[in-house]
């Protein structure tokens, strides 16, 4: 079509606006932060890194987000093979709830926590208690609030992909004669492997990152139960130069793995093999 | 992440996003089961333990704040919303997220309007960008926006503990959600559709106005749904930024938070429940929306 | 001269859509831009529209020089293969939506929509949305939507591809019945030569970015300037370095004047049609020719494989000579237009 000077102008002020809009907004912030981080230099950032609260607080991150991860992608698959594969009353509700997660506020997921799994008066934190699993201000809670926020996502990656590849070729497998587990395993998995990865790194980036519902439900205390971003904000708010570089290694850590995880996940958007 | 839900995969690089897998509205559409069977002894038992799994998770904790925030009967419930303080931190939570999603509507269709229109180098960076802000833990957001518009701000400003840190922080957690539930929409977008228009005598304005905003509508109301409710739930980048000031610059979930601490878990409640509330709500207006627009189709 | 092209060219990139078009259009034709795919009649109906841009030459639209015109201020009525339908408006809003953005009142738009729905047999649809209608009810209301801003051109592209055959005939012949009563200059453009040659009263053939031949149908059919009009137009076979046309030939079980002998190496029944495949006895390398007549004919002669027979061309019977379609290792590199014909085609 004829590209008039008009269409150019237009062009490029929207260009521009967007740029410029982003620029203010993401761009400009998230890479001050990464000076601050830096601002004295390497050596203060690797003493933040040796602290023990710091290591710790990592590993309480990593490693609960590794098990709500695996949690979500192992309930994950399985509701998502349901939902698309059969047929039963309150199939639409289910779809309906999955959603839910992500639209709570992560203290309302903390409150909600707290009010069943709480030793004192929690609705199954008593029993539970009694029976040796400490909940709240442990790390079973940890995880459980982890689970929660990151649960639809990787529901809603898989059931496109269920629904795309159709059964076909699981009935064709089982018309040669592999089992249910067989099929699942040889079939299905490899077909779906793409949109599963997708979720994994997107529920792993989103679990690492909660902070809300972590500190209700953790307590945040040093070495036991406080995690990286719990850790962020503590030392954010302490005073001390030391305090302040933890506070933004920690973050600087954090953000990078949120960036390799955005990457990761852009990458594999072309190869996801969705037609 | 999020076309391949229902819409149609563009042959582009289909702009999907981690926000998006819950911001499509078609992609919530779980699609008539054409090939699905009834429940076998198997997957029964596996419906059992997903339904428990659930259920305690996520559906029991939900309805003990509902529980809870009935615990003082009706008229402790209406005091503790009724309080000043929780008002006020209502109607600034509610009116700046109002004010965020009309910035959103306009902006993230302006954003997704040049990633998909546009050519230039370094386009691929943007879309990383975008979806920085849903990756990003909400205490770092709280850090990054800290960094430039706080104290010792290259800018010469200092916005922290100000309403206006309140709004950017709920315009940075919200980037996302229109920008991906629009971008699916226009990529799908005929471009023979704009062409005969264009034969008809439109002009470009003309044919955004009457043919390709109509077409966006759906789509823009989504993330606007998604984008507001994101918002008046953000907690942890308003603990740095905003001071949480009461009566000034606190929002309904750092009260929350207050009463919690303070061990008022009924008032805690009471207050839940409005977000509650208005997140069922709007998963209802997008189930809808994902209905109408299955009809266009 | 509704539509003059003078000199028009487009290229995309290294791929030549175009070169040197000449072409003129006369007021209330229906003319059809028929060819291969890729040969750049589709290409040369939206320089037309203005929906492309040519890269030299001019284009004048009712003796107004359009060269420059953006297509909205053409006043050229386009359709399109897969409808370019408005999703989101109702049949009467798509239909109304030239004269909406016209700024015409409310009431003459409702009263001209009226009219087109009736014309297009619409009429009862006028609130329904596109999606609730099948293709060819949307190509329909495509129809009315162009016709609606009154244009002093009508352009469709390949109107009736996404469609089912029989839907297609039926559009087809609804198409010329339209023009008949409308008498809007229309060009359309087609791959199908049938289509071309059942609706339009012109034929234009481009091939590879050129124009072929321009004539009436049965022009165009019986007198064929080039092996590819020719070949693209209808079944073609092979006699003695020279094209002609299988049912052209005339088929004997005994010698006559001029004919050439050889022997039936196929017997082929197709509904009421016979094909024979002759291969010839002065050359047994060459392919087969391939004969047709009628069910009737063929059993009046007792024809069968392996009979001897003698065929030859009817007296006047469209030929064209086949020029050397293939260099031999010795010829050099003369790549003239004639040497690039396609092979001739055996229907």
């Amino acid at each position: 079509m004829h590209d008039t000077a008009a269409h150019r102008v237009t062009r490029w002020t929207l260009r521009l606006i967007v740029i410029g809009y982003l620029l203010f907004l993401v761009i400009w912030p998230v890479a001050l932060v990464a000076a601050k981080t830096f601002a004295n230099g390497l050596a203060p950032v690797i003493n933040a890194l040796r602290q023990p609260e710091v290591i710790f607080a990592f590993q309480l991150t990593l490693s609960a987000a590794f098990w709500a991860v695996v949690i979500n992608t192992i309930f994950g698959v399985g509701i998502s093979l349901l939902l698309v594969r059969y047929t039963f009353p309150g199939r639409r509700a289910l779809n309906a709830m999955i959603d839910v997660p992500l639209s709570v506020s992560p203290v309302v997921v903390g409150l909600a926590l707290v009010l069943v799994y709480n030793g004192r008066t929690g609705w199954l934190g008593q029993t539970l208690e009694q029976g040796g699993l400490q909940v709240i201000y442990a790390p079973p809670g940890i995880i459980m609030a982890t689970a929660f926020v990151s649960l639809p996502l990787v529901i809603r990656e898989l059931v496109p992909v269920l629904t795309e590849i159709g059964t076909e070729q699981e009935q064709a497998a089982r018309s040669l004669g592999a089992s249910g587990l067989q099929t699942f395993a040889r079939i299905t998995l490899p077909a779906i492997k793409w949109g599963l990865l997708y979720g994994v790194v997107l529920s792993l980036a989103r679990s690492l990152g909660e902070f809300g519902a972590v500190k209700i439900v953790s307590g945040g205390v040093a070495m036991r139960t406080q995690t990286a971003t719990l850790l962020v904000e503590e030392r954010y708010q302490q005073f001390g130069l030391v305090n302040s570089i933890t506070a933004y290694t920690a973050a600087f850590i954090l953000a990078l793995i949120a960036v390799i995880a955005l990457i990761i996940i852009t990458s594999l958007r072309p190869s996801k093999g969705a037609p | 992440m999020t076309p391949s839900a229902g819409t149609v995969e563009a042959e582009q690089s289909a702009p999907t996003t981690p926000a998006g897998t819950a911001t499509n509205a078609g992609g919530r559409r779980l699609p008539r089961a054409k090939s699905a069977t009834s429940l076998t002894p198997i997957s029964g038992l596996g419906l059992g333990i997903a339904l428990m799994w659930f259920s305690l998770l996520v559906f029991i904790p939900l309805t003990a704040v509902l529980v809870q925030a009935s615990a003082g009967g009706w008229s402790a419930y209406w005091d503790a919303l009724t309080s000043p303080q929780t008002l006020a931190a209502l109607r600034l939570t509610v009116g700046t997220a109002v004010l965020v999603t009309v910035v959103n509507v306009v902006m993230g269709t302006a954003i997704a309007w040049v990633l998909v229109r546009d050519q230039f180098r370094g386009k691929q960076l943007l879309e990383v960008v975008i979806d920085i802000p849903f990756a990003l833990p909400t205490i770092v957001a709280g850090l990054v926006l800290l960094s430039l518009y706080g104290p010792s701000s290259p800018l010469g400003v200092n916005w922290a503990n100000t309403r206006v840190a309140v709004f950017l922080a709920f315009l940075f957690v919200t980037l996302p959600f229109i920008v991906r539930t629009v971008q699916p929409v226009l990529l799908e977008l005929e471009h023979e559709v704009e062409e005969a228009a264009a034969s008809l005598g439109a002009n470009r304005l003309t044919t955004f106005r009457l043919v390709i905003l109509p077409s966006l509508a759906p789509a823009i109301t989504a993330g606007a749904a998604l984008s507001f409710c994101r918002a008046i739930s953000e907690y942890g980048s308003l603990v740095l930024l905003s001071g949480n000031l009461p009566y000034s610059t606190e929002v309904a979930s750092v009260r929350i938070m207050s009463s919690i601490e303070g061990d008022k878990l009924t008032e805690a409640a009471a207050v839940a429940s409005i977000l509650l509330v208005v997140a069922l709500i709007v998963i209802v207006v997008l189930d809808l929306i994902s209905r109408r627009v299955a009809r266009y189709a | 001269m509704s539509i003059k092209i003078a000199g028009v060219a487009k290229r995309f990139g290294d791929f030549v859509a175009l070169e040197d078009i000449d072409l003129d259009i006369a007021t209330g034709e229906l003319t059809a831009l028929l060819g291969p795919s890729g040969g750049g009649k589709s290409t040369l109906l939206r320089i037309i529209a203005g929906l492309e841009v040519a890269d030299s030459g001019a284009v004048e639209i009712e003796g107004v020089d359009a060269t420059g015109l953006p297509a909205q201020k053409r006043n050229v009525g386009f359709v399109f293969q897969h409808y370019a339908a408005f999703r989101h408006l109702t049949v009467a809003g798509n239909v109304g939506f030239g004269l909406k953005v016209r700024k015409r009142p409310r009431k003459e738009i409702a009263a001209r929509v009226s009219e087109l729905l009736a014309l297009v047999h619409l009429s009862q649809f006028a609130d329904r949305l596109p999606a609730q209608l099948s293709g060819g009810q949307r190509q329909r209301m495509a129809l009315a939507r162009a016709l609606a801003i009154e244009p002093s051109v009508l352009l469709l592209d390949e109107p009736f591809g996404a469609l089912d055959a029989n839907v297609r005939k039926e559009l087809r012949a609804w198409l010329r019945r339209l023009h008949d009563e409308v008498h809007v200059t229309t060009v359309f453009v087609t791959h199908d030569q049938e289509e071309a040659l059942d609706v339009a009263d012109r034929i234009v053939v481009i091939n590879q970015g050129r124009i072929e031949q321009v004539g009436p149908p049965d022009e165009l059919y019986d007198h064929p300037t080039s092996e590819f009009v020719m070949s693209f137009l209808g079944p073609v076979t092979t006699l003695d370095g020279h094209l002609v046309r299988p049912h052209d030939l005339v088929i004997e079980t005994h010698p006559f004047d001029n004919a050439y002998p050889g022997r039936i190496e196929r017997f082929n029944r197709v509904g009421f049609e016979v094909r024979l495949d002759v291969r010839l006895a002065q050359d047994d390398e060459a392919p087969p020719v391939l004969v047709t007549l009628t069910r009737a004919e063929a059993t009046a002669k007792e024809l069968e494989v392996g009979a001897p027979v003698w065929i030859t061309p009817v007296a006047n019977a469209s030929q064209v000579r086949i020029t050397t379609s293939a260099p031999t290792s010795n010829d050099s590199l003369d790549l003239s237009p004639a040497d690039s014909v396609p092979e001739p085609t055996f229907t």
